[in-house]
């Protein structure tokens, strides 16, 4: 069997280098196709996938109308919490693990001077966000409920920021200044960036760079500092000129985040929302019914439209130009076998089972697959370079020519060029023996 | 030219031709969707900001430590003078955002104080009595802020200037009578006077969230004094764009280097501002651009490839037809004729595919609806790609000897 399959592949390919021209344009047209579709797939497999796998069904984000029916975007609440809301949800501590955040912008100022001031970007949170998250520790470990309630100048750096400063070394319990305030540091991440950015994507950073810093939510209210990211405050007028009025207004800038382990928890904490926001239209707050939403990671990344549209339009229309690669494919098949019909026909008065026409042709088929999807591979290399032309450089730089994309294209391009050989391998294989001999 | 025996022939190679056909007809619905993304891409990222963008360049300035309100101000405000005295420099004027840099401060606006929905959404910006000739906006109606209604605020405070200066397109939207010059209105919740009119000023974003209110801008008299700092909008002398990019950090770090200036984005020539707003349009004009080009590549190469093979399939009856007295033009004109045929029938079923495309598209991407001309100029591409791709099959056909009758295979 293995011998005559060594056979027909070489068969296959003195037919195929009988005609270069056609090879040519068949290999062509395989790997110009695939190439596409494996580009934009590769990019849209960056921006869709599920940033935190393991859990994205357990994590769920609160979110609660402060703005009433006549006031909310198509009757849904807005995408971030007041501060009033988000410290009731803190303080009922109605979940397993639950943390705030929002985004800090802070200016490190480096003991070594030689070294400008430069921003860090981060996140104000509690220490529930870790373990929450499962953010790895390259050293030391997370602040804990104590330093939260202490509101104790603590901070956990990013990979980068640590190497910055301190040459990659351990550097827990060391101190950095930023802003003028002194920080103590806990921990080190390692590498740390789910894609899409699905616990802040209120303040536009989907696919940023991994944030450098965090520190407690309570030190960063205590020490007044602002947020670095969005803030909405709707048509609710007046807004107060001070610290004390931000805080107690109506303007929504904190994100929550709550671990929900089981689907009773889940009700449970529906039911504790409802509750809350029926408590606050008691106290004259709210003024219409609950209006809450408690979105798991894949619904919120749904809810606010994570893919960029021109990927999926990108891929689409791959997709599309695929096909057409393959209907070409079809057509030259069919030409380039149909042109072997005397061949054929001899064959077959010699005693070739249709069989063994099926086995030659697939397997001639599926070299110049093979052969498009080598070309296919080194064009989806190409077009790696050439993707930050096409998509914004936040989002290019996610797609990258892995083992597994490798794969995917040759799997891709012998597969489909098969498929496309099915119609012209039974063309030839309807060839009758004598008709052929006959004619000529 | 018979086109009877044509279809009979085809008759012979229905899957042939039905092949090239769909292929045809995949790559109209296709091109013209492409063709119409790119225009509409191109058409968006050419539109035009209001401002003298050529001279113009932006510097993000960040604080480092906390500063009261007065202290950031005092500080911004030596920034300016210290800028100001450059050469290279014509004007400066601080602001919390600029034309198309992709977020910023929205905000609503109504003609009453009871209103309770917003009678348009405007983009807010920040600026002294320095904006209007900063930027190079055109005042068209009434008059510039004046020293004494600039004042400084911090992000967080209410937002209530005494008086505004609205974009054209937002005086029009309130005011459609054309009477906005005087009139009160009331922006995020406080009363405010429109004191000046001018042209055109394009919103932060360009996104399809905030087309709506993409040319509606209000101008209010305030200069954002927070720690978090602040964007100087300046615009050098003509030509000197260069050098006063250079020299305005090397200016502000002799005043004071506790301050960021990043690396990375806290100092952009406008036309750098540009691209990065439009670089999604962009890459989606290239894109499409590219699938357009190698579309028709692959395209025209099957009808090579098929029609070659029809060739070399009939070389004998081409040799009957040539002895029974065809002339090559007649040869010529068969093949032609007959790639004709089945591209016209894939054009039908490509028009009917595109505008499929098209409605899927416009559902599921919110985009425009096809304008008819962009079919039209997809079938005329694919008939011509059509006709050329078969012109060197068809010319080796005319050459096809009429002693090819009489030889057997």
């Amino acid at each position: 069997m293995s011998g005559m399959f060594v056979h027909n592949l070489k068969l296959g390919a003195a037919s195929l280098r009988r005609n270069p021209l056609l090879t040519a344009l068949m290999i062509m047209s395989i790997g110009f196709g695939v190439a596409a579709s494996m580009v934009t797939f590769s990019v849209f497999r960056a921006v869709s996938g599920d940033p935190i796998p393991q859990k994205s069904a357990r994590l769920f984000t609160p979110q609660i109308d402060n703005r009433g029916p006549q006031y909310n975007r198509h009757g849904e609440p807005p995408d971030a919490l007041t501060y009033t809301d988000a410290m009731a949800l803190m303080r009922a501590h109605r979940a397993a693990r639950q943390t705030l955040l929002f985004m800090v912008g802070l200016s490190v100022m480096p003991d070594n001077a030689r070294i400008m001031p430069f921003k860090a970007v981060g996140y104000a949170t509690h220490g529930d966000f870790f373990p929450m998250f499962d953010v790895p520790f390259l050293y030391g470990r997370p602040w804990g409920a104590s330093e939260d309630e202490a509101r104790a100048p603590v901070v956990v750096i990013g990979r980068a920021l640590n190497q910055k400063l301190f040459g990659g070394a351990n550097s827990v319990g060391r101190e950095i200044t930023m802003d003028d305030r002194q920080y103590r540091i806990v921990g080190v991440i390692d590498d740390w960036n789910p894609v899409p950015r699905f616990y802040d994507m209120f303040s536009n950073g989907a696919f940023g760079d991994a944030p450098q810093i965090y520190i407690p939510f309570t030190y960063a209210i205590a020490q007044k500092i602002d947020t670095y990211g969005s803030n909405s405050c709707g048509s609710v007028g007046a807004r107060g000129d001070d610290w004390d009025s931000w805080l107690r207004g109506e303007c929504v800038w904190v994100s929550a985040w709550v671990q929900l382990d089981t689907p009773g928890q889940v009700r449970a904490y529906r039911q504790f929302l409802d509750g809350y926001a029926e408590d606050q239209r008691r106290a004259g707050r709210f003024a219409w019914a609950p209006n809450n939403r408690l979105r798991d990671v894949t619904a919120w990344l749904d809810y606010e439209h994570a893919v960029p549209p021109e990927s999926r339009i990108a891929l689409s229309v791959a997709l599309g130009f695929l096909v057409i690669c393959l209907v070409n494919t079809i057509g030259l098949l069919l030409a380039k076998f149909m042109r072997r019909a005397p061949e054929i026909g001899v064959r077959r008065a010699l005693g070739a089972a249709r069989g063994d026409i099926y086995r030659q042709f697939l397997a001639e088929a599926g070299m110049v697959g093979l052969a498009g999807g080598l070309l296919g591979v080194l064009l989806t290399g190409l077009g790696m370079l050439g993707v930050g032309l096409v998509f914004e450089p936040a989002v290019a730089k996610l797609a990258t020519l892995d083992l597994s994309l490798v794969a995917l294209t040759l799997l891709v391009a012998v597969l489909a060029t098969l498929l496309a050989a099915f119609y012209p391998t039974w063309r030839a294989a309807q060839v009758q023996p004598a008709w052929q001999l006959k004619s000529n | 030219m018979q086109i009877k025996p044509i279809l009979s022939a085809l008759r012979q190679h229905k899957a042939g031709t039905l092949l090239i056909a769909m292929q045809i007809a995949l790559t109209l619905a296709i091109v013209c969707n492409a063709l119409f993304i790119i225009q509409q891409r191109l058409a968006h990222l050419s539109e035009p900001t209001g401002i003298d963008e050529p001279d113009i360049f932006v510097v993000q300035n960040e604080w480092v430590g906390k500063l009261s309100t007065s202290q950031a101000d005092a500080r911004m405000q030596e920034d300016l003078r210290a800028i100001r005295q450059l050469a290279s420099v014509q004007d400066v004027t601080p602001s919390n955002s600029y034309p198309l840099r992709g977020s910023g401060w929205d905000d609503g606006i109504r003609l009453k104080p009871d209103q309770l929905q917003d009678t348009s959404g405007s983009t807010v910006y920040f600026g002294d009595e320095h904006f209007i000739d900063t930027l190079g906006v055109k005042l068209v109606a009434g008059r510039n802020f004046r020293p004494e209604e600039v004042a400084p605020m911090d992000m967080r405070y209410s937002l209530s200037p005494p008086v505004v200066i609205v974009t054209r397109a937002l005086a029009d939207k309130l005011f459609p009578a054309g009477d906005a010059l005087g009139k009160t209105i009331y922006l995020a919740g406080s009363p405010t006077a429109i004191v000046g009119i001018i042209d055109q000023l394009q919103a932060q974003s360009v996104e399809r969230w905030a087309a709506a209110f993409a040319h509606r801008s209000v101008i209010v008299p305030r200069r954002l004094a927070v720690s978090l700092g602040a964007y100087y909008i300046v615009r050098a002398r003509p030509g000197q764009l260069d050098a006063a990019m250079r020299e305005t950090p090397r200016a502000l770090f002799a005043i004071n280097p506790r301050r960021v200036i990043s690396d990375k984005d806290g100092l952009l020539s406008f036309a750098q501002v540009r691209d990065r707003a439009y670089e999604r349009d962009r890459g989606m004009a290239i894109l499409m651009g590219l699938i357009c080009v190698v579309l028709l590549a692959i395209t025209a190469a099957g009808i090579v490839g098929l029609t070659s093979f029809w060739v070399g399939q009939r070389r004998k009856q081409i040799g009957v037809r040539r002895a029974l007295g065809a002339t090559r033009r007649d040869i010529l004109g068969y093949f032609l004729t007959e790639n004709l045929l089945i591209s016209c029938g894939g054009a039908l079923l490509g028009v009917l595919l595109a505008v499929a495309v098209n409605l899927w598209l416009v559902v599921r991407f919110e985009m425009n609806r096809l304008s008819l001309a962009y079919v039209l100029a997809g079938v005329v591409l694919l008939l011509l790609l059509g006709q050329g791709a078969v012109l060197a099959p068809a010319l080796r056909a005319s050459r096809v000897p009429p002693v090819e009758a009489t030889r057997s295979v």
